[in-house]
């Protein structure tokens, strides 16, 4: 049997569907794992996620993953990091308690301000529905996996916490949220972090998650597109 | 919630066909669930939802294979009620790869499911189906079953309840309304808005995109769900999009 495209992580608590779905439309093939030995035979890896921090952290040390994501990141494995999955890249949240993450981009996630803080009439958390990613001051999408992405192009978000990295050298993508601007878009080496659903965010969300793989030379692209 | 207002595609189904009727009632074949949500994903909706309309009485099978179809093709965000009675039923839909259930009849009888299930899967999947019937001036009764039984709940106080329990959305139906086409109940959905602060999804009665439009003015929500003058061919999505973004409303663009 021929190894699959992507990787996808299951730690038990994520819609897994929708992405396979995602990857399978854009013709890639993807197998969804949950054992250490599978992370390291990985070609790609693909952490998708909807649930809370500390949920995922543990759901990924339960199953002994922690390590083996680790191992892969630093031997340059693509890594792609979705929504909850991108959070957990970074050093600790603040959801629910200080909760530590899998440290591979320096920095915290934080939440959003509460909407009785902001005054502003359509404000609300979670941040849920379509909004813009566009290139910060001194970034550029050239070369990267938004390459072929146009500047506010629309995309979907669910969350209530957005990660603030360290070093804005990192940050290829910003979004704002009731004036609160926010990283949208992670990458750091062959790890990119995504804080919305490139599976749920239309016929750009795929074509985003085509370039993802087209980048690192990951299958060959399908018929159907 | 974002400040771009949302169009969303709703098909009621039932058995093998999409369904509609008026006022819940009188229902004719409008076409086949996956070629709908195709259609209407390719036109630039912004979500859908998927009403299952006699699972409460029959079942959910159906609805789960539809759902099992529709995330071969449909790549925005869903909507499935119908039949959802249990947390295991939640987790099911969501599994199949829904990204949030609508509740009707279940949460009436057992409201504690709509906090059970958010605290288990997130309040951002946890849609309270409410479906209104007028029964005075500025007055409305929950019924369930699509429109068959009543509650004797007061809708603007059972809305107030279910965002209490955690509910992340309002699916607001008028069912005086509803399928007749004959522009929203403005008024039912802003007496719901003023006393909520979680998204309510407009539904029931649009003709045209300009009861659309009304409906977000006057019932001050961001978020409308069409069936009638999509099925039937009136507007697309796209027009009813332009219509809004004309008047100054932020809408997602495709490009």
């Amino acid at each position: 049997m021929t190894e699959a495209d992507l990787t996808i992580i299951d730690y038990g608590l994520n819609n897994l569907k929708s992405v396979s779905k995602g990857f399978e439309k854009i013709g890639r093939s993807s197998k969804v794992v949950d054992t250490p030995e599978e992370v390291l035979s990985a070609k790609c890896l693909v952490l998708p996620g909807i649930g809370a921090f500390e949920d995922g952290m543990n759901g990924l040390k339960k199953r002994g993953l922690i390590d083996p994501i680790k191992q892969k990141v630093s031997e340059g494995t693509p890594f792609l990091g979705i929504c909850l999955g991108m959070q957990m890249l970074f050093t600790e949240s603040e959801e629910f308690g200080l909760h530590k993450g899998l440290d591979l981009i320096k920095g915290r996630v934080i939440a959003f301000k509460a909407p009785e803080e902001m005054n502003i009439d359509w404000y609300k958390v979670p941040h849920m529905g379509w909004n813009e990613i566009i290139t910060p001051a001194g970034s550029t999408w050239n070369g990267s996996f938004l390459e072929e992405t146009k500047e506010e192009t629309n995309v979907y978000f669910v969350h209530s916490f957005y990660p603030v990295p360290e070093d804005n050298g990192v940050i290829l993508a910003t979004t704002e949220h009731g004036k609160q601007i926010f990283a949208s878009v992670v990458q750091k080496g062959s790890l990119v972090g995504t804080q919305f659903h490139p599976e749920k965010s239309g016929e750009l969300g795929l074509s985003i998650l085509e370039s993802f793989c087209d980048i690192n030379n990951i299958g060959e692209g399908g018929t159907e597109k | 919630m974002s400040k771009k207002a949302r169009v969303i595609a709703r098909l009621d189904v039932k058995g093998p066909n999409v369904i509609k009727g008026v006022q819940l009632e009188c229902l004719r074949v409008v076409g086949k669930p996956g070629e709908m949500a195709e259609k209407y994903y390719l036109q630039g909706a912004d979500e859908l939802i998927y009403v299952d309309i006699v699972a409460s009485l029959y079942g959910r099978d159906n609805l789960l294979d539809i759902v099992d179809k529709a995330s071969d093709k449909i790549f925005i965000p869903f909507t499935v009620g119908g039949g959802v009675r249990t947390l295991d039923d939640i987790r099911e839909f969501l599994k199949a790869g829904a990204d949030k259930v609508a509740i009707n009849t279940a949460i009436t009888k057992d409201p504690e499911l709509v906090s059970k299930g958010a605290r288990m899967f997130g309040s951002q999947c946890i849609v309270a189906s409410i479906e209104a019937r007028k029964i005075g001036d500025g007055k409305w009764e929950a019924l369930t079953d699509n429109g068959r039984e009543t509650t004797g709940l007061d809708v603007i106080e059972w809305a107030k309840k279910v965002e209490e329990l955690g509910a992340g959305e309002i699916l607001l139906t008028s069912v005086d309304n509803e399928g007749t086409q004959k522009g929203l109940d403005n008024d039912l959905i802003r007496s719901v808005t003023d006393e909520v602060s979680i998204p309510v999804i407009a539904c029931g009665g649009a003709g045209s995109s300009e009861d659309l439009l009304d409906c977000v003015r006057k019932g001050n929500t961001d978020s409308v769900a069409v069936s009638s003058i999509l099925h039937f061919d009136k507007v697309t999505i796209s027009d009813i999009k332009s219509t809004l973004n004309k008047d100054g409303i932020e809408v997602r663009n495709l490009d």
